[in-house]
């Protein structure tokens, strides 16, 4: 997930042209299904979509941490603490991964970070809403999670060896991650009226941002369909919506909560939930660093960055050390 | 049985504080793998906690069960050391904060590993496990800070400065622990000292920290008698099961 459909077109325009035989031989692997592999020959437009999905993603896992790091002091019970941290713990790991998926693509974490601290790489919108409550933790792994999943799932089969491998073991995190958000979506909802009023407030705050963690809709994105063809996606962003939608309102109704759309109905002849629009105007605002927490969660990281940097350069100065002294 | 409550009550306190100041950390450590780390030694402690929670609500018998023990007691009834309520401070600071405890922590779960109650054995064996990794992370990283720029070597000794003195503590005993040490279900601290001052001294040697001179120790954690930072930290870690008495989180 995460990567909200902003795979800029205009940037796959190639500089060089590459030689048509090789672009055809290069299809006819990914129509065969055949996984492409780091030292394997791919266009160049390829290449530059997967870093920026993968890192993306991969930013999006770490920035994540954030908006729930926020609730790991104050989680209600010393089960919950455990499960958040343990939660938390996993986005770090997963960070980490994609990050390691990204390398294979010739790009360094150390650039890829650094893009990320000067505001110049995007990460998913979702993550720059404020947790105001603990029932916000339930609605980040029931929604955030569950849309992350559906948008996931299908990238297990993305034609690129590595980042497939490294989302079949993300994917199995985050279905644990969504049943736990669910599960505390669950005990709030059949808890006192004030839990229950603290659920229904978190639903009403993440359902429309958790709708456009899938990107804009297929008539307005600016996504090309390279990426459906070169099998790096598989779905359009308003289908895994739609699927997402599907899965979740009769979650929901079953917590007895009231999602914050008047329009939502079930279209009996499609099989499908219909909900109302999206104000695309707050995606937008969002994703130019206008959301609620834009600033706050990248200084946070600079921050985490900046306080950290004696210690880096201490490890490398031992490390230094070290091999001079090995040499000796 | 009130000696026991008291006993796995004082481990159960120190576990459960010095993982929740780890978990401060997370969105704010000084590398992605540290955020891994410090977690999970986060988790590691508050597992401990929980299971010596348990035990102890078992023991009292009085049906408080693990969080009515970690959310609805007073600073005042809080048994930890007075070292792991100390705040992060610097990474300087925290790395000290867990050398000076796991290097205690090891050899002391590895002795009540051969305790005659056989739940704090069963803790204890899991914990010595888990203890080990914790030391050789802490004194991993130490050596790195006192053997690396002018500027990590000169925060790890402060660090070291600042927290030496509430070291002293892990070896106290009292009336509840010499009972329980003389029925064979306790360790007597200062029977591990002369380890933990062996591990200590071999990772500063090699950081090239130096042990502060004062003798000085800092003591009242086990009597309940804090900083004033436990209350601060009770308040933030309290405030749900505090605001809303009766909730099922």
């Amino acid at each position: 997930m995460y990567t909200q459909g902003l795979l800029h077109a205009k940037d796959d325009d190639r500089a060089a042209p590459e030689p048509a035989d090789r672009l055809a031989r290069f299809q006819a692997r990914i129509d065969a299904e055949e996984k492409i592999e780091p030292n394997d020959w791919m266009p160049e437009a390829y290449r530059r979509t997967l870093v920026r999905m993968i890192s993306q993603h991969a930013h999006s896992e770490i920035v994540g941490m954030l908006p729930e790091g926020n609730w790991l002091t104050r989680a209600p019970s010393l089960r919950r603490k455990a499960a958040l941290l343990a939660k938390v713990q996993d986005e770090g790991g997963h960070g980490l991964y994609l990050y390691a998926a990204a390398e294979t693509l010739g790009v360094s974490r150390e650039e890829l970070m650094e893009q990320l601290l000067l505001g110049k790489a995007k990460y998913s919108s979702i993550f720059n809403y404020p947790t105001l409550s603990w029932a916000d933790i339930g609605a980040i792994g029931w929604l955030v999670d569950g849309a992350a999943i559906m948008n996931q799932i299908p990238l297990c089969r993305c034609s690129y060896g590595p980042y497939a491998r490294a989302m079949i073991r993300i994917c199995k995190e985050e279905s644990f991650h969504q049943r736990q958000g669910f599960e505390i979506m669950l005990t709030l909802a059949r808890g006192t009226s004030e839990q229950k009023a603290m659920a229904q407030d978190a639903l009403d705050r993440w359902w429309w941002p958790s709708l456009m963690m899938f990107g804009p809709s297929d008539t307005q994105s600016q996504h090309s369909d390279a990426s459906l063809r070169w099998k790096i996606k598989r779905f359009s962003n308003d289908e895994l919506r739609q699927k997402f939608v599907d899965a979740t309102v009769p979650q929901g109704r079953f917590l007895g909560l009231a999602f914050p759309d008047a329009d939502l109905r079930y279209d009996e002849a499609a099989g499908h939930w219909r909900f109302g629009a999206i104000d695309w105007a707050e995606f937008r605002a969002v994703l130019a660093g206008n959301g609620p927490c834009n600033r706050q969660r990248l200084a946070q990281r600079s921050a985490a960055d900046e306080r950290g940097r004696w210690v880096r350069a201490a490890a490398t100065a031992h490390a230094e050390k070290r091999r001079a002294r090995a040499a000796e | 049985m009130a000696l026991l409550f008291d006993y796995a009550l004082r481990q159960a306190d120190s576990a459960l504080i010095l993982g929740h100041r780890l978990s401060e950390w997370i969105g704010h450590a000084p590398l992605l793998e540290e955020e891994l780390a410090l977690g999970n030694i986060a988790l590691d402690l508050i597992g401990e906690a929980r299971a010596l929670y348990a035990h102890a609500g078992t023991v009292e018998g009085k049906g408080r069960d693990e969080d009515a023990l970690a959310y609805r007691r007073d600073a005042g009834a809080f048994r930890n050391l007075l070292l792991v309520e100390q705040p992060n401070g610097d990474f300087a600071v925290t790395i000290i904060r867990q050398l000076l405890y796991s290097a205690f922590a090891h050899p002391f779960w590895r002795a009540l590993g051969q305790s005659r109650d056989a739940t704090l054995a069963a803790i204890a064996a899991k914990a010595e496990k888990e203890a080990a990794y914790h030391l050789r992370h802490a004194g991993e990283w130490l050596i790195r800070l006192g053997d690396g720029t002018a500027e990590s070597h000169r925060r790890a000794q402060a660090a070291l400065d600042e927290l030496w003195p509430y070291s002293g503590e892990l070896f106290e005993t009292d009336a509840v622990e010499l009972a329980l040490i003389a029925e064979g279900v306790a360790v007597d601290p200062a029977t591990l000292r002369p380890e933990w001052e062996r591990t200590v001294a071999a990772v500063l040697a090699e950081a090239t920290l130096a042990a502060p001179a004062g003798e000085w120790m800092q003591s009242g954690g086990r009597s309940g008698r804090h900083s004033e930072h436990l209350g601060h930290l009770l308040a933030t870690m309290q405030f749900l099961q505090r605001a809303y008495p009766g909730a099922v989180w």
